[in-house]
């Protein structure tokens, strides 16, 4: 794993650097951490139709970001645009403070347990296997070592004893900690989740919320997109509201509020969705 | 058409075949073949083998990537480039016969064929399947109207492309046969060395996509890989039928295993077998295309894995829903028993004393719909595991056996108490509730139950029925079902 040096401190009133200028495009939040995942004017568009729009903000290091909005409020399209799974119309990405590409190896990635066929013909262990394929590189077989470290991670998520079992013979609770395994296995700083507490049983998402709050204790950032709006204040510390755009973000004391949550799912339209509205309409009378 | 069969049969066992106007009277030229003495057919067989495991491997990929089809739409758009590059090279003077130069014409129409699928899928509403029809048939059909036009040609004979639509073993040569075997084992290195990353792809192109592999460079590397085994293909198994190479083997193995590795590794196994004997038979018949023979064996292949594959085949799904039942029907059995038993208690006898009397079938009858033959049938096997004794009138539930009943019907009421407490059903719904999912509760979910339950300060050992189970109310319900 690449160190990067950290830096001593962040003079923030001496010349303009791109951090002063760009506020979103900061490599540093001021308190010596590294910004694990900051965004800037991002947008993505499926057929000239806005998902996301003009999203920006700066998650804060070693913390528990829940990422809330409606359905169809983009919140996938926004974890896959900022790890350049999907091309975005305009914006920029910064994870660790440069390219994602340059920091890929520090991101683990848990996508929708939905995205895959669980009838394919491999064990909960292959799967986490694979969390390690870019560190075994290109070519070369997985080895002792490597499976060795899959059954761990496995144990980690309490699924230990069923890691020679193939993925069509899970629960879906154990099929999801088999996809947090194959995050963690990897040993990521930044962790993005898609929906992982998705119709789990309750024993599975209490022993997700025991992971994060130990990828917390250990420093780790996750970003984690969620649906129950009523456990948001008991698992997270910081919350993104997104509908389409930020409508806020910020710790969840302060920003998870009746009002902005009134905002991210109420029934009234707001300015810039009338305004997309509107150019939509106009679209489709071309 | 003489230089065709000449070229065609190097080997004479062929030669004395095509000749031969009843094969069949010629035992010495079936086994020369058999037996593989000529140096010809050796070799063309194994290239057609080489072929087969290939396919089996690179076919294992699409299937899974679900992306079979693809290879058919390739297989059939290469028809008009080997036709165009018949006419282009015949009226430039050129040998329209050259292998090199058809394949070359196949494999860019090919492609191209591929690249409009892309083109229509990416660039209209219409979806892939719709696409795939529309190139498949359009390019296939240009083909057999440039195939007419070289049948009228007075250039060049025509003879022998044909084989390319069918297949046809028995009018290839050593050299194309090498071509076939040299082109597959670099196919079978890629897959082999490609194993993981392909792997990832078709599993979790998302996942592969965040880990940096490149998804787009990996897609056109298994394409290739298609390409490549479906264009030296054409000639031994025909454009119409190449695709039965790449799906058939790779689907018959999906049957027996659960393990990647081990799928494709029968999957090779199986194209392997088939391409042997379909090329076999072909080239003692030149009348049958090889491409017709190849399907035909792996079909058989086919079938007998759907029916006998130890994972997922017919007759293991069979008896796997077969067992469930029986075990369902076990369950019920023990449930109703108990729940008899516990009736009686309500006239102040205990649960120990009610025990001993027999119990009728006629009143567990009553207790559900169930009817009598299976009834009867599920007592036999209980009978048969000493959970009941049968008495003369009736039966009774020996220790084991109570011990059984008493354990599923707490383990029933359990998960009644929960639907009510938790998910809010309904008392009068909550006994069909449970039913249909008590009997695959976990061990670790029942624990999790109980302590669920705890906290609600629920009685814990048997617990009395949310509901009323009496025989009048087990009729009621009885009725209804």
């Amino acid at each position: 794993m690449v160190e990067r040096p950290q830096k001593e401190y962040q003079p923030m009133d001496s010349s303009p650097s791109l951090s002063s200028v760009l506020p979103s495009a900061a490599r540093d939040d001021g308190t010596g951490n590294e910004v694990p995942l900051s965004i800037y004017d991002l947008t993505v568009a499926y057929h000239r139709k806005p998902v996301i729009w003009d999203v920006g903000f700066d998650l804060p290091a070693g913390q528990l970001i829940g990422i809330v909005g409606p359905n169809g409020a983009g919140k996938s399209t926004l974890l896959k645009a900022a790890m350049d799974l999907i091309p975005s119309a305009s914006g920029r990405v910064r994870v660790f403070g440069d390219s994602y590409r340059a920091n890929r190896h520090r991101v683990g990635y848990v996508p929708q347990r939905e995205s895959v066929d669980w009838q394919f013909p491999v064990s909960a262990l292959d799967v986490v296997a694979m969390g390690l394929y870019d560190e075994i590189g290109w070519c070369r077989p997985v080895r002792r070592r490597h499976r060795d470290r899959a059954r761990l991670a496995l144990q980690h998520v309490g699924i230990g004893e069923l890691a020679d079992r193939q993925i069509s013979q899970l629960s879906g609770g154990q099929q999801q900690r088999t996809f947090l395994a194959r995050a963690l296995v990897q040993d990521a700083d930044l962790y993005l989740m898609d929906e992982p507490f998705a119709a789990v049983d309750a024993a599975t998402e209490r022993a997700i919320v025991d992971i994060l709050r130990d990828l917390k204790k250990r420093g780790k950032t996750a970003a984690v997109i969620h649906h129950d709006l009523q456990t948001v204040p008991e698992y997270f510390d910081y919350v993104v509201l997104l509908n389409m755009r930020v409508v806020a973000h910020g710790p969840v004391e302060t920003t998870f509020t009746s009002e902005n949550l009134q905002k991210t799912y109420g029934g009234r339209l707001t300015l810039l969705d009338e305004v997309t509205e509107a150019m939509r309409r106009r679209e489709s009378s071309l | 058409m003489a230089v065709m069969l000449l070229a065609a049969g190097a080997c004479c066992a062929q030669g004395d075949i095509v000749s031969d106007t009843a094969p069949f009277s010629s035992i010495a030229a079936w086994s020369r073949v058999l037996l593989m003495q000529d140096y010809n057919t050796r070799v063309v067989i194994f290239g057609v083998a080489v072929l087969g495991g290939a396919s089996g491997l690179v076919g294992s990929f699409t299937l899974l990537r679900k992306r079979a089809l693809m290879g058919d739409a390739l297989s059939h758009a290469s028809l008009p480039g080997i036709a165009l590059a018949f006419i282009v090279a015949s009226t430039l003077g050129a040998n329209g016969k050259s292998l090199p130069l058809l394949l070359f014409g196949a494999t860019v129409s090919g492609l191209l064929g591929v690249a409009t699928i892309l083109v229509i899928r990416n660039q209209t509403r219409l979806k892939e399947d719709a696409a795939l029809g529309i190139v498949l048939s359009v390019f296939f059909g240009a083909g057999v109207a440039l195939m007419g036009v070289v049948q009228q040609m007075q250039t060049g004979h025509a003879a022998g492309l044909e084989g390319f639509i069918y297949g046809k073993t028995a009018s290839m040569r050593a050299a194309d046969a090498q071509l076939i075997a040299v082109v597959s084992l670099l196919v079978i290195a890629g897959c082999l060395l490609l194993f993981k990353e392909l792997k990832l792809l078709c599993f979790d192109e998302g996942f592969a996509g965040a880990k940096g592999f490149p998804v787009v460079a990996l897609d056109v590397g298994l394409m290739s890989m298609v390409v490549l085994v479906t264009i030296v293909g054409l000639q031994a198994v025909g454009l119409v039928l190449m695709i039965a190479l790449l799906v058939i083997p790779a689907a018959a193995a999906r049957f027996w295993t659960d393990t990647m590795w081990r799928m494709m590794l029968w999957a090779a196994l199986l194209g392997t077998l088939g391409s042997i004997v379909g090329g076999l038979v072909s080239a003692l018949f030149p009348g049958l295309p090889s491409g017709a023979m190849i399907v035909l064996v792996c079909s058989v292949f086919f079938f007998v894995s759907m029916m006998l594959g130890t994972r997922s085949g017919v007759l293991v799904r069979y008896r796997r829903r077969l067992r469930l039942n029986r075990r369902i029907d076990r369950q019920h059995l023990l449930r109703a028993i108990y729940e008899r038993i516990e009736n009686r208690t309500k006239h102040g006898a205990s649960i120990h004393e009610s025990r001993r009397k027999p119990v009728s079938t006629a009143s567990l009858m009553s207790m559900r719909s169930w009817s009598r033959r299976r009834l009867m049938a599920a007592i036999d096997r209980a009978a048969e595991d000493e959970l009941v004794r049968k008495k003369s009138d009736g039966f009774k539930l020996t220790s084991a056996g109570f011990t059984e009943a008493a354990r599923l019907t707490r383990q029933h009421r359990l998960w009644e108490l929960y639907l009510i407490a938790y998910a809010e059903v309904a008392t009068s719904n909550v006994d069909r509730d449970a039913d249909d999912i008590e009997h695959v509760l976990a061990p670790e979910v029942i624990d999790q139950l109980e302590d669920l339950l705890d906290e609600q300060e629920m009685t814990i050992p048997v617990p009395m029925s949310p509901h009323d189970v009496s025989d009048d109310h087990a009729d009621a319900t009885g009725d209804k079902r």
